[in-house]
C-alpha cells in the first residue's frame, strides 16, 4: 500500500500509529487462525523466558529493597511504622513489578526480536514467505508477540514475589521492623484486585512491547543501518508507551477500585 | 498445465518516480517468456507485481480469476501457493539450513510424511545439483549455489507459475547455459508457465518462447522470439547487439544532441556486431517434449502473416532446426 503525499504536520506520525494498530488487529486475529506454530512459540518463549529471567530477578530485590526503604523511613517519620509492609507491598506488586517485567522484556528479548525480524526483511526474507503464500505475521510475528506476553505475565509473579521478600528482609534487618505487623499489614491494605491489576498490566506491557518490537522490525529503513536504528526505535517507543499506558491503567483503576476499608 | 497471466494497464510508482506504465501483455499456458530491459527498468519490480508483493497504482493482473493486485490478502495468499519464485539472490532463511529452507514450503502447506518431503527435497536437489549440501547453511555457500537452492525451493511445490529473477547473475557462463537447459527441462517436465526476467542475451536468445522488453517505463515490444530478434526497433536491436549505438544511454535515454554527435563518431563506438539468432534448446533427451510447443507453434501460426519478413524467415529456420532434432509433431 502506498501512503497518499500530504503535508499535514504529524499526519505520518498518525500513519504509524494507524500501521501499529493494523499490526496489532492482525496478530489478534492470526492467532486464531490454523495451523499454530507451537514448535516457534516453545522456541520463543524458552528464548525470551532465558534472557530474562535472571536480569528481571536481579532487578526486583534492589528495587523492592529501595521501595521498602523509602516507605519504611517515611512511615516511621509519620509514626504509622505498622503500615510499611503493606504500602510497600501495593507499590512493588502495583507499579514496581509490572515495569520491570516490561522494561527487560522490552529492553532483552524485544531488540532482539526487532533485529532479527530487521534483518530477515532487509534479507527479502520476509517476501520470500509471503510469495510462498506463507504469511510473516502469523509464521512469525504471533508466536513472538505471545511469548513476550507470556513470560511478562509469568514473570511478573516472580518479581512480585522477590520484590515482596526483598522489602521484608530490609524492612525487617535493617529498619528494626517487626515480622508480625510486616505481614499483618498486607491483609490491612492489600487485596486480591491488586493482583489482579498487576498481572493485567504485565500482559498489555508485555503485549505492547512484542507488538512495537515485530512492527519495527518488519519495517525497518533500508540497509544494516536501517535495522540497528529500528533496534533503538522499538525499544525507546515502547519505553514511552509502557509509562503512558501505566499512568492510564492506574488512573482507571483507582477511580473503579475502591481502597480496603473504605 | 500452467496457468496463463494476464496483464493489463499496469502501471507502478514509487513516489513521483514512474516505474513503468501501461503495460499490457498476456503470458501464455505453459510458454517461457523473457523480460528483457536494462539495469534498473523496474523488471523485478515487475516481477513482484504479479505475485501481488507490490501493489501497483493501477491495472490488473489476473491468474485464474485472481486478481493479484486487488483482490483481498486472503484470495492472493491462495494463488501465491501456486506460483515457484526465484529471487535474485536466492532469498534462503539464513537460520535455516538447505534441506529445511528447500522443505519449507512442503512443511507448511502439505500433509505430507517426512519421508515423503525427503524424497522430493533430495530429487530437488539433485536436480540443480546440490545434492550433498543439505547441512549448509545459506552464508556458507557461493551466490550461484544460494541461486541453484532458491530455484530447487520454487520447484518443490510443483508449481503452476515459475518467475525467475536474474538466473544468470552471478554465475559463470557454463553454469548459465546448465540453468538455461535446467529451465527448459523443468518446463517440459511440468509445463508450467514461466517468466524469466534478466539482461542476458544468451538466455533470450535460446530459451523462451516469446519476449518483452521494458526501457524508460514503457514495454517497448512483447511478442514470438524470432520477432524480438529480428526487431527493426532501435532499443531493441542495440540491446541485443549490447553496444554503444542507440537511444540507450548510461543513465537512462541519450538526449537528442548526444546522438546527433555520436551520429558524426560512429566509428568510435566500436563494432556493430550482426544479430545471430541461435535454434530454441530442446528439453534434455528422456524427458516428454514441451506441450507448450505445439500451442505456441499453433499461435505463431495464426499472427504469421502479420509478421515481418525477417522473423517469418527466422521461424521457419527454427522450425526445420526443430524438426531436423526430432522436434514438432
Amino acid at each position: 500500500m502506498t501512503s497518499p503525499d500530504t503535508s499535514v504536520p504529524g499526519a505520518s506520525a498518525l500513519r504509524q500509529t494507524g500501521r501499529l494498530f493494523t499490526l496489532a488487529a492482525s496478530v489478534v486475529a492470526l492467532t486464531f487462525r490454523r495451523p499454530f506454530q507451537v514448535r516457534e512459540l516453545i522456541q520463543q518463549f524458552y528464548f525470551i523466558a532465558s534472557v530474562s529471567i535472571l536480569p528481571t530477578a536481579l532487578v526486583s530485590i534492589p528495587f523492592g529493597a529501595v521501595i521498602a526503604l523509602q516507605v519504611g523511613s517515611l512511615a516511621t517519620q509519620l509514626g504509622a511504622q505498622s503500615l510499611t509492609g503493606g504500602a510497600s507491598v501495593l507499590a512493588v506488586v502495583q507499579q514496581a513489578s509490572p515495569m520491570i517485567v516490561a522494561l527487560i522484556i522490552s529492553g532483552a528479548a524485544g531488540s532482539a526480536i526487532c533485529a532479527d525480524l530487521g534483518s530477515r526483511t532487509i534479507r527479502e526474507e520476509m517476501d520470500a514467505m509471503e510469495v510462498m503464500g506463507v504469511s510473516p505475521i502469523q509464521r512469525l510475528v504471533v508466536p513472538r508477540v505471545l511469548a513476550c506476553v507470556g513470560v511478562s505475565v509469568l514473570l511478573n509473579g516472580l518479581v512480585s514475589v522477590v520484590g515482596v521478600a526483598g522489602g521484608y528482609f530490609f524492612n525487617v534487618l535493617m529498619q528494626d521492623g517487626t515480622p508480625g505487623a510486616y505481614l499483618a499489614s498486607f491483609s490491612a491494605l492489600a487485596q486480591l484486585p491488586d493482583l489482579y491489576v498487576s498481572e493485567a498490566k504485565a500482559l498489555l506491557f508485555g503485549l505492547i512491547a512484542g507488538i512495537v518490537a515485530s512492527y519495527r522490525g518488519l519495517n525497518p529503513a533500508p540497509g544494516p543501518k536501517g535495522v540497528g536504528d529500528a533496534v533503538n526505535q522499538s525499544v525507546v517507543i515502547t519505553f514511552l508507551l509502557l509509562f503512558f499506558v501505566n499512568l492510564t491503567m492506574t488512573a482507571i483503576y483507582l477511580e473503579v477500585v475502591p481502597p480496603k476499608g473504605s | 498445465m500452467g496457468i496463463e497471466v494476464t496483464v493489463e494497464g499496469l502501471s507502478k510508482a514509487f513516489g513521483p518516480q514512474t516505474i513503468w506504465r501501461d503495460v499490457t501483455l498476456t503470458l501464455p499456458a505453459g510458454e517461457v517468456s523473457v523480460m528483457l530491459g536494462p539495469s534498473g527498468t523496474g523488471k523485478t519490480v515487475f516481477l513482484k507485481s504479479l505475485i501481488g508483493l507490490l501493489k501497483p497504482e493501477t491495472g490488473r493482473v489476473l491468474v485464474d480469476g485472481v486478481d493479484m493486485v486487488n483482490d483481498p490478502d486472503r484470495k492472493v495468499f491462495a494463488m501465491r501457493k501456486k506460483f515457484g519464485l526465484m529471487f535474485q539472490d536466492g532469498a534462503m532463511f539464513g537460520s535455516m539450513n538447505l534441506y529445511d529452507n528447500i522443505a519449507f514450503p512442503l512443511r507448511e502447506h502439505t500433509r505430507k510424511t517426512e519421508k515423503e518431503i525427503r524424497r522430493i527435497v533430495l530429487e530437488q536437489m539433485d536436480v540443480v545439483g546440490l545434492l550433498g549440501e543439505e547441512r549448509k547453511l545459506p552464508g556458507q555457500i557461493s551466490g550461484g549455489m544460494r541461486k541453484r537452492a532458491g530455484l530447487a525451493r520454487a520447484l518443490v511445490m510443483d508449481p503452476e507459475i515459475i518467475l525467475c529473477d536474474e538466473p544468470d547473475s552471478g554465475l559463470d557462463p557454463v553454469r548459465t547455459a546448465y540453468i538455461s537447459q535446467l529451465l527448459i527441462d523443468v518446463n517440459a517436465r511440468i509445463d508450467a508457465t514461466m517468466l524469466i526476467v534478466t539482461h542476458n542475451i544468451e538466455i533470450a536468445s535460446t530459451v523462451p518462447d516469446n519476449i518483452g522488453m521494458l526501457f524508460l517505463r514503457d514495454l517497448v515490444a512483447f511478442g514470438p522470439r524470432e520477432v524480438l530478434l529480428t526487431s527493426e526497433e532501435p532499443v531493441v536491436g542495440q540491446f541485443l547487439r549490447g553496444n554503444r549505438h542507440g537511444p540507450i544511454g548510461m543513465t537512462e535515454e541519450k538526449d537528442a544532441a548526444k546522438l546527433e554527435e555520436e551520429a558524426r563518431a560512429a566509428d568510435t563506438l566500436g563494432p556493430v556486431r550482426p544479430i545471430h539468432i541461435p535454434p530454441q534448446l530442446r528439453p534434455s533427451p528422456g524427458l516428454p517434449a514441451r506441450a507448450a510447443e505445439a500451442r505456441h507453434a499453433a499461435a505463431v501460426d495464426a499472427i504469421l502473416p502479420t509478421l515481418s519478413h525477417a522473423a517469418q524467415h527466422a521461424i521457419r529456420e527454427n522450425r526445420a532446426h526443430l524438426n531436423q532434432t526430432g522436434g514438432l509433431t
